[in-house]
């Protein structure tokens, strides 16, 4: 007799409650993955076959003891100041080959970026918080110099450039042009920066 | 005049449709559903990442191999004592079985990216650089070379 009335409608008012109750679950269960970090190549393990004599004033020689003082050039420095003498030894251009540097031109100082060398030595008890914090402050001080040419050259701060480049979402032709800008700031300022083994004194 | 105003007062006052309310509901649980990320690992190291403002982001989660260093949590201290441990997976492991666990999970990714597995160091800021180290030199022995200290973003000189 109801048949003619066409198949009943379900009721659809719990829905709300349904999607809601998900919603709910997964609100709790959502954790906004942040995951991000300093980028570090390590040594590889066999020696280079030929030793390559590295002049003494073309090392920068941070090292950190355990009771996480810093030694920069054999100085003592606050971790704030570490940055800026990073920075001027980088850009230092003691042969004046490099055109595009601004420094002091320090004779006692590194060659050309090319040359200059950054090692950071670290003591076994040394905490890993003051360890990080050096190495963001070099690696900072490289992202700075690099923004710099970045900002000369392409009117981008190159951290910009290079985010871009490694973003998985930017498109293969968009990618292809960064990839020649990043390479060359790289070449500009190639990052040296040397983990010695640790003393265990 | 005022009758004019009031025509209508007798019906029922009309209704808000709700109808689109399970549509809005549905795109919310979309929305939380894509950004959604399991937690695979249960941590059982005290873990508070230092704070860095130099960092990258690391894409791409296939490649990643995380390992966590930092002292054992409370309930764990019984049974393996307070000094910093690593953690891999749901289980405490030695510096020496590092290579092998690396090694291991490289095996584990498609040939295609092998080459651009990444370490992630979880290290917890208060722990010491010897233990690091020993897991530095352990990777190198097994050539995976490149490592992510990850951190979180914030002033620097709050680590202390």
């Amino acid at each position: 007799m109801g048949r003619r009335a066409g198949a009943p409608e379900v009721n659809a008012g719990s829905m709300a409650d349904i999607a809601f109750l998900l919603l709910i679950f997964f609100l709790v269960t959502t954790t906004i993955e942040t995951d991000a970090g300093l980028d570090r190549m390590l040594p590889p393990i066999e020696p280079p076959d030929t030793d390559v004599i590295i002049k003494q004033k073309n090392i920068f020689q941070v090292s950190i003891n355990k009771n996480n003082q810093l030694l920069a050039d054999d100085e003592l420095t606050e971790l704030k100041d570490l940055r800026a003498k990073a920075v001027a030894f980088l850009d230092n251009n003691g042969d004046g080959t490099c055109s595009f540097c601004k420094g002091a031109k320090d004779a006692e100082s590194s060659d050309n970026p090319s040359k200059a060398i950054i090692s950071l030595k670290n003591d076994r008890e040394t905490k890993y918080s003051t360890y990080i914090t050096v190495q963001n402050e070099l690696v900072g001080a490289y992202n700075e110099l690099r923004n710099r040419e970045s900002m000369r050259l392409f009117n981008r701060p190159f951290v910009d450039l290079e985010a871009d480049y490694l973003n998985p979402e930017t498109d293969e032709d968009l990618k292809d042009e960064l990839k020649e800008k990043v390479k060359r700031i790289q070449e500009m300022y190639p990052q040296k920066l040397s983990e010695a083994e640790t003393s265990s004194n | 005049m005022m009758s004019k105003f009031n025509l209508g007062r007798n019906e029922e006052s009309p209704e808000v449709s709700t109808a689109s309310l399970p549509d809005i509901v549905f795109m919310l649980l979309f929305f939380f559903m894509t950004v959604t990320v399991m937690k695979d690992d249960s941590l059982k190291v005290v873990n508070e990442l230092p704070n860095a403002t130099e960092m990258k982001r690391l894409e791409k989660k296939d490649r990643i191999i995380t390992i966590y260093i930092g002292k054992p949590q409370k309930k764990w201290e019984d049974i393996v004592g307070s000094e910093p441990k690593i953690q891999v997976d749901d289980k405490f492991i030695d510096v020496v079985e590092v290579g092998s666990f690396v090694l291991g999970r490289i095996a584990s990714m498609p040939e295609g990216i092998r080459s651009y597995a990444t370490v992630s160091l979880k290290v917890d800021k208060n722990a010491n650089m010897g233990l690091i180290s020993d897991v530095k030199q352990e990777l190198r022995k097994v050539n995976a070379l490149k490592i992510n200290y990850t951190t979180l973003n914030g002033e620097i000189l709050l680590n202390r």
